[in-house]
């Protein structure tokens, strides 16, 4: 592995409820090294958004912090460019106004007018999507405006790029497109990933690693799984590839057996169902 | 297509037989314009009619100390001598100014240093420029609460602890009616108001702020929920940005409260101007109000249906005031799903 670039050091963090603090997760370490595209996998509730928004700094860790480049995160910042699960773009801009608004925050005074013009143009061809920029978001479809959030957070030039569930919230064909189109801009331009993911799929096409993380309360790294598939990556060639299927098994394997919950599988579920009947009614009741 | 064509064959079978799409269609056409005849311009129509009908039954049942309660066609009558009245008394002034002009002229002629004298007219207010008075007073009142609300809006739906400081204070105001505010106002004005030639009257000073401190309040409220219940993950991105302060009102915070703050605006508005009307009576401002307080002390056997005349233009007036709110909320408005009526 290459110089540290990111570093989760022994992260926990608690939240204040009315029955005491409740401790979200319990000493997360991760090191990340530049130009790496990294998936936090994991089930419902487990707290892989509560990583990524301490990377962000969006939230502190109660213990533990976060290193990027050698100087400790205490906030939010556009190094750290987060996209949203349901994109955050301002209702109220075009496309091309919302990754502006990024632009001119992020590059005040290092860019003149034109080339934040041409920067903004170039982040939305980048996602293909220069043909809408002068849509509001309520005129472009899910994927669109996941496209130009992308846009968006890109556009910082971050060194850390954060994607909560980018694609969770559109339809399986949008999803595989945009699964493409984030391999090819990692491709061209090497950023630094983590993305949360449900998909299994989705972690092992896109991933260098993936992280798997056991179930909350006190949620941590239960495993994590190096994915050695050659890139460029082709989700076709892919499909029937052994390798790829393997370690997709083995995700599989980690979510519904080792650290997830008690999956049952359908036909287990049915005689455990049964069962259950069988006691009620022994007990005189349903 | 043929099957199309058979369907809809099979749905027209009822309409006399017509093989040409052409006059079909001009029939659905006329069919369409009866029914938004009826719907949208024979229901209402006949609803007024029937209003009038009542009204002047009504209204010849009832005998006052000034008569009898005018009927529809007293108020007619009495809206033909108020707009009458107005251009007369716009004729009288252009006279004056002409009479005006020609003396001082003459003066001017006869002895090219003697002094001239310009005075303005001094005719009485005519029912519309009464109308007019109103108007500017309660948009200066309302412009003034807007001034005052809107901010204590943001600062109250940003901070929750500024919130639990200010909502008693405008919980206990809210329900203030003007008449209450009017004698504080008048007193305070008086004595901070001073000046041998005052630039604005004090009547229309104490108007303007009566109506200030009453409608001010829903544009605070509105605007506070608006700032508070803005998406947190919108909240985020101003973070991740790095915003300053009135850079994340000004981009985030304001745009997206702008369709509730100018519903409160709005409701404001009408507040405003229902108070306006007391507050004028009170505080003899010459507008509406004014007339109408005027009128019923006068006690001629006219005066009811003229102040019916006043009551109808403050209605219409108000929904005029109503509608053009309503144009620019509908233009703030970015979410286009929302209902804006």
């Amino acid at each position: 592995m290459k110089s540290n670039h990111l570093e989760v050091s022994q992260v926990s963090i608690e939240f204040p409820t009315r029955n005491g603090p409740f401790k979200a997760l319990d000493r997360v370490s991760l090191s990340i090294a530049k130009g790496e595209f990294v998936s936090l996998i994991g089930h419902s509730g487990c707290g892989k958004s509560t990583v990524l928004n301490i990377v962000a700094g969006l939230h502190r860790a109660t213990e533990g912090g976060v290193i990027l480049n050698g100087r400790e995160v205490d906030q939010p910042g556009p190094d750290r460019a987060v996209v949203f699960q349901n994109h955050s773009l301002l209702p109220w801009l075009t496309a091309y106004e919302n990754v502006a608004l990024a632009v001119r925050q992020v590059f005040k005074g290092r860019k003149n007018r034109k080339e934040m013009d041409d920067w903004i143009k170039h982040n939305l061809q980048l996602v293909h999507m220069e043909h809408a920029m002068d849509k509001r978001p309520a005129e472009i479809s899910g994927g669109m405006k996941q496209r130009v959030g992308i846009a968006r957070a890109l556009a910082m030039e971050p060194e850390v790029l954060l994607m909560d569930e980018p694609f969770g919230a559109l339809d399986a064909l949008t999803r595989a497109h945009m699964q493409d189109s984030l391999l090819e801009i990692h491709a061209r331009l090497g950023n630094t990933v983590i993305m949360i993911t449900h998909d299994v799929d989705e972690s092992v096409l896109l991933s260098d690693r993936i992280v798997m993380m056991t179930n909350g309360p006190a949620a941590t790294i239960g495993e994590i799984l190096q994915v050695d598939l050659p890139r460029p990556r082709d989700r076709l060639e892919l499909a029937d590839d052994p390798h790829y299927n393997h370690l997709r098994a083995e995700v599989v394997r980690f979510l519904h057996e080792r650290h997830g919950r008690k999956v049952v599988t359908p036909f287990a579920a049915k005689a455990q169902d049964s069962a259950a009947d069988t006691a009620n009614l022994a007990a005189g009741g349903v | 297509m043929t099957t199309k064509i058979m369907r809809l064959n099979n749905f027209t079978r009822h309409l006399p037989p017509t093989k040409n799409w052409q006059l079909l269609w001009q029939k659905t056409m006329q069919r369409e314009r009866v029914r938004w005849l009826l719907t949208d311009f024979a229901v209402p129509a006949l609803a007024l009619l029937l209003f009038l009908g009542l009204w002047n039954s009504v209204a010849s049942h009832i005998d006052t100390s000034l008569g009898k309660l005018p009927g529809p066609a007293q108020v007619w009558e009495q809206a033909g001598k108020l707009l009458q009245e107005h251009t007369q008394e716009r004729d009288k002034e252009k006279a004056f100014y002409q009479r005006q002009e020609e003396r001082n002229a003459r003066l001017q002629a006869e002895d090219p240093t003697a002094e001239i004298k310009v005075r303005a007219y001094t005719g009485k207010p005519t029912f519309f420029d009464q109308i007019f008075t109103s108007i500017v007073t309660v948009l200066s009142g309302f412009a003034l609460a807007t001034l005052f609300a809107i901010p204590i809006g943001i600062v109250c739906g940003l901070s929750s602890v500024i919130y639990r400081a200010i909502n008693p204070l405008i919980q206990i105001f809210k329900p203030v009616s003007p008449l209450a505010w009017l004698p504080i106002v008048t007193m305070v004005v008086s004595a901070l108001y001073v000046s041998d030639d005052p630039l604005l009257a004090k009547s229309y000073v104490n108007s303007a702020i009566t109506v200030t401190l009453c409608c001010v309040w829903p544009t605070i409220i509105n605007t506070t929920v608006g700032v508070a219940t803005i998406d947190n993950d919108l909240i985020n991105v101003s973070r991740v940005l790095r915003l300053g302060w009135f850079t994340k009102v000004y981009k985030i915070v304001l745009p997206s409260s702008v369709p509730l703050m100018f519903a409160g605006l709005r409701v404001s508005l009408g507040i405003g101007w229902m108070v306006l009307i007391a507050a004028e009576m009170l505080a003899q401002n010459p507008g509406l109000g004014k007339f109408v307080w005027d009128e019923f002390q006068n006690g001629s056997s006219d005066s009811l249906a003229r102040i019916i005349v006043a009551v109808l233009a403050i209605g219409f007036i108000g929904f005029l005031l109503d509608r053009a709110m309503l144009m620019l909320q509908k233009y703030v408005t970015w979410d286009p799903k929302a209902v804006v009526r």
